[in-house]
């Protein structure tokens, strides 16, 4: 989604964001996520600043020119790839062949046997569809890609075709590059 | 907060790719990566690079994809080092053209372009003309769509000055500086 982003072409606006607003925001987060719960105040502090950016189809929300998730519309937030390094426990992941990385770092999509197969691993307890996950790597300890589940975890691993999770955002984007002035 | 074991997870990227070490081998800058992972952090070094660290990373590949993985690696750190050498050898070649342009009888403009290549900012350096030479500066874009910065007066000596001054502080005092002459005579087209 990250692949064609700049800086300077793609942001059409920054606003800070209302303290009621930053206060819904902050619930919805531990909504989806509720593993953030014990650290949201970490990641946003009460006191904090944050900025929304706006592009065509996306909002960015950053604070401290550092962006910490991101929204399509009004689908799920979607954490960046360095909150997900940071706090790697609170956000549900899946592990992918080591033969896939490199797709995924050129902005493929994750298809299902690229999580069913030896190196690869899905939780046991289901994920529905439409969750966002953080997509670990064969024998790497951090995130490579953060995705949307297009499919149940348990009909992955049952019919085991076709693409599995829709990558949002990898090592290397346009997102990870970012610098916001 | 209990799990706190988290939030004190320093996370290391290394200095070269932007990446986390042990993604550096697909970033294409893997000879640099390890050199300076080795000096930086020689502990991250030998978990990744180490005798068995890599015997564990392929022992699930059967030896001719562990070869076919290798010659992919290679393949790619020398597409990453062609397209770097090609970019250097572009950025010594574009020249910055300094034109002066006629507005009238006794007016002139500079307009400053190709700038951009060298990764400076067109809108921070207009303002620093405005600023050092007491004028207007603009940044407009001109008939080929790229942005050139248009100084009002006849400054051109000092531009060509002040921009190789600062090229050469950026490193690369091979590029030229053109001066040119633009005249356009609207009375005499048909």
């Amino acid at each position: 989604m990250f692949k064609k982003f700049n800086a300077k072409d793609d942001i059409h606006s920054r606003t800070n964001v209302k303290s009621s607003v930053q206060r819904g925001l902050k619930l919805k987060l531990i909504e989806q996520f509720p593993k953030l719960e014990s650290v949201i105040d970490e990641i946003i502090p009460k006191k904090g600043q944050l900025v929304v950016i706006n592009t065509d189809r996306l909002s960015l929300y950053a604070m401290d020119n550092e962006v910490l998730f991101y929204q399509h519309f009004d689908d799920p937030f979607v954490p960046s790839l360095k909150l997900i390094h940071k706090f790697a426990d609170c956000f549900p992941s899946v592990t992918v062949d080591r033969g896939a990385i490199k797709f995924i770092l050129s902005g493929a999509n994750i298809m299902c046997p690229g999580l069913t197969s030896k190196g690869a691993a899905l939780p046991d307890e289901n994920l529905p569809a439409g969750t966002v996950v953080a997509i670990l790597a064969e024998g790497k300890e951090t995130a490579l890609a953060v995705g949307k589940l297009i499919m149940d975890t348990d009909e992955i691993k049952k019919i085991n075709k076709g693409i599995g999770i829709e990558v949002g955002t990898h090592l290397g984007d346009g997102l990870w590059s970012l610098e916001i002035e | 907060m209990a799990e706190d074991g988290r939030s004190a997870l320093p996370i290391i990227y290394c200095d070269v790719c932007t990446f986390p070490p042990e993604y550096c081998e697909f970033g294409g800058t893997l000879q640099k990566c390890k050199t300076w992972l080795k000096v930086e952090h020689p502990d991250l070094y030998d978990k990744l690079y180490s005798e068995d660290a890599l015997a564990k990373a392929t022992e699930g590949l059967s030896l001719e994809k562990q070869e076919k993985v290798e010659r992919e690696i290679q393949k790619l750190q020398a597409k990453e080092a062609n397209r770097a050498e090609k970019e250097l050898k572009k950025k010594l070649s574009s020249k910055v053209v300094v034109k002066r342009v006629e507005r009238s009888k006794r007016k002139h403009v500079i307009a400053v372009s190709g700038v951009e290549v060298f990764g400076i900012d067109p809108k921070k350096l207009a303002k620093t003309f405005a600023s050092k030479f007491a004028t207007g500066a603009s940044v407009t874009k001109n008939l080929e769509g790229k942005d050139e910065i248009v100084i009002q007066g006849d400054v051109g000596d000092e531009v060509e000055e002040y921009v190789s001054d600062l090229l050469e502080e950026k490193g690369l005092d091979g590029v030229k500086v053109e001066r040119t002459e633009d005249k356009p005579k609207k009375k005499s087209q048909a």
